[in-house]
């Protein structure tokens, strides 16, 4: 009886990522309703828990950038069962790995020294700032991941067609015209 | 007796005499997945995507003459779960962000990843460095996504009669190389016409001021699988000659 009324966890977070898949979650619009009888969030941006309890779901939007995200991400693995990479930037890099091809440096003084408009140039060295990777890692490079949800973002329709599968024990896969990389 | 039939996947179909698998059966109405090959060049084989068992030995489609009483396997995991694989090998290889290219929904090489349902990239991505030629006028070649197949090199060379394009290199250094006193397109001679500028199945080649003349999500491969859409295709330059 405890076991078929336990809901099922889901942690989310979003690292080197621009929450847009985060937002596509929210488009499952009244769905979410759904999802609320049979799972909780634990830590997410919708939640504000700064720590992952232990989880069955974890969702990880965005791919690897810092110190801190390397963090986060193996704080995930620790404690989510199944750790899903959703979206194209924690799959392979996304937009924000178009730096990967230009050093580290000219990118940091592009940003903050040569770039238009820079007032007071000087590189952020703030000993609290998480320390810059030299590229944007996709997250099966850092840690072990078990699916991958493509999509940029991938549509509401598609997460949630996952997420079903997962919640019904099935293996998730994606019907043809919800598979996107785009 | 000879009967010029070859069954695939257990149907029987019926070849002319020259043909290879992969013509046969593209003719027929059965796909067989594939990047390098492209039905008005000869065939290259080097992509290995559309690698089939035929009695019991792996070949490639592409180069392989159909011959009578052929048994060919084409659509079972194993041969899938190879394609799905060289597919990740080339997505890893080269630097493919498809939210950013603007063939995207058009590109052979994404819509080959829908077909095969390869959601993730599974190796490590290399992310080479590699050059972006914009000094023509209206074609751009940005080489971070070429996956080198050659239909640029052939279409050049046995269409065009211009040379423009080649491989240089080997491996992972391989490269695809302008045939011009510059190195750049901007002095190679290739014209916006030439079925060079136009053969490129991913977004290695690109026609300059067209990018979203077509919305995302209304472009060839955003409506059909690519085997729905290419055999459309086929049948149309059936129909055409």
């Amino acid at each position: 009886m405890t076991t078929s009324t336990a809901k099922i966890n889901i942690a989310t977070t979003s690292l080197a990522g621009c929450f847009g898949c985060h937002m596509s979650l929210l488009d499952i619009d009244e769905r979410i309703q759904d999802l609320a009888e049979v799972a909780v969030f634990d830590r997410s941006p919708f939640t504000d828990i700064k720590h992952c309890n232990q989880s069955d779901i974890g969702l990880i939007e965005g791919g690897v950038c810092n110190a801190e995200n390397v963090h986060v991400l193996r704080e995930f693995r620790k404690q989510c069962n199944i750790l899903i990479a959703v979206g194209a930037c924690a799959i392979n890099g996304g937009i924000p790995a178009l730096r990967n091809n230009i050093p580290l440096k000219e990118c940091l003084e592009e940003s903050y020294i040569d770039g238009l408009g820079v007032v007071n140039p000087q590189i952020p060295n703030d000993p609290e700032l998480p320390l810059i990777l030299d590229k944007v890692y996709p997250i099966h490079e850092i840690v072990k991941i078990d699916y991958s949800l493509p999509g940029c973002p991938p549509s509401a329709d598609a997460i949630c067609a996952f997420i079903t599968d997962l919640l019904a024990g099935r293996e998730p896969t994606l019907p043809d015209e919800l598979i996107h990389y785009d | 007796m000879k009967t010029n039939s070859i069954s695939i996947d257990g149907q029987q179909i019926t070849f002319r005499e020259g043909q290879t698998i992969i013509q046969a059966a593209l003719e027929a109405g059965i796909y067989i997945p594939y990047l390098c090959y492209h039905p008005d060049f000869e065939a290259h084989g080097s992509c290995k995507v559309c690698t089939v068992r035929v009695n019991g030995s792996h070949c490639s489609a592409c180069t392989t003459f159909a011959s009578d009483g052929q048994v060919v396997d084409n659509h079972c995991e194993d041969l899938n779960s190879s394609r799905r694989a060289i597919t990740q090998m080339l997505f890893v290889e080269g630097n493919h962000l498809c939210p950013s290219c603007e063939k995207s929904g058009d590109c052979e090489l994404q819509a080959l990843g829908y077909y095969l349902k390869l959601f993730g990239s599974h190796f490590p991505h290399l992310f080479p460095h590699r050059e972006v030629d914009a000094t023509h006028p209206h074609i751009l070649l940005d080489r971070d996504r070429c996956i080198f197949c050659e239909l640029c090199v052939r279409a050049s060379r046995e269409v065009d009669q211009k040379n423009v394009f080649a491989i240089s290199g080997r491996g992972i250094d391989s490269e695809l190389v302008v045939n011009s006193p510059s190195g750049t397109l901007l002095d190679s001679g290739l014209d916006v016409n030439d079925k060079a500028a136009h053969v490129c199945p991913v977004g290695a080649i690109l026609i300059k001021n067209q990018a979203f003349q077509v919305p995302i999500g209304q472009r060839k491969y955003d409506k059909n699988r690519i085997d729905d859409a290419d055999l459309i295709e086929v049948k149309h330059d059936h129909i055409d000659s």
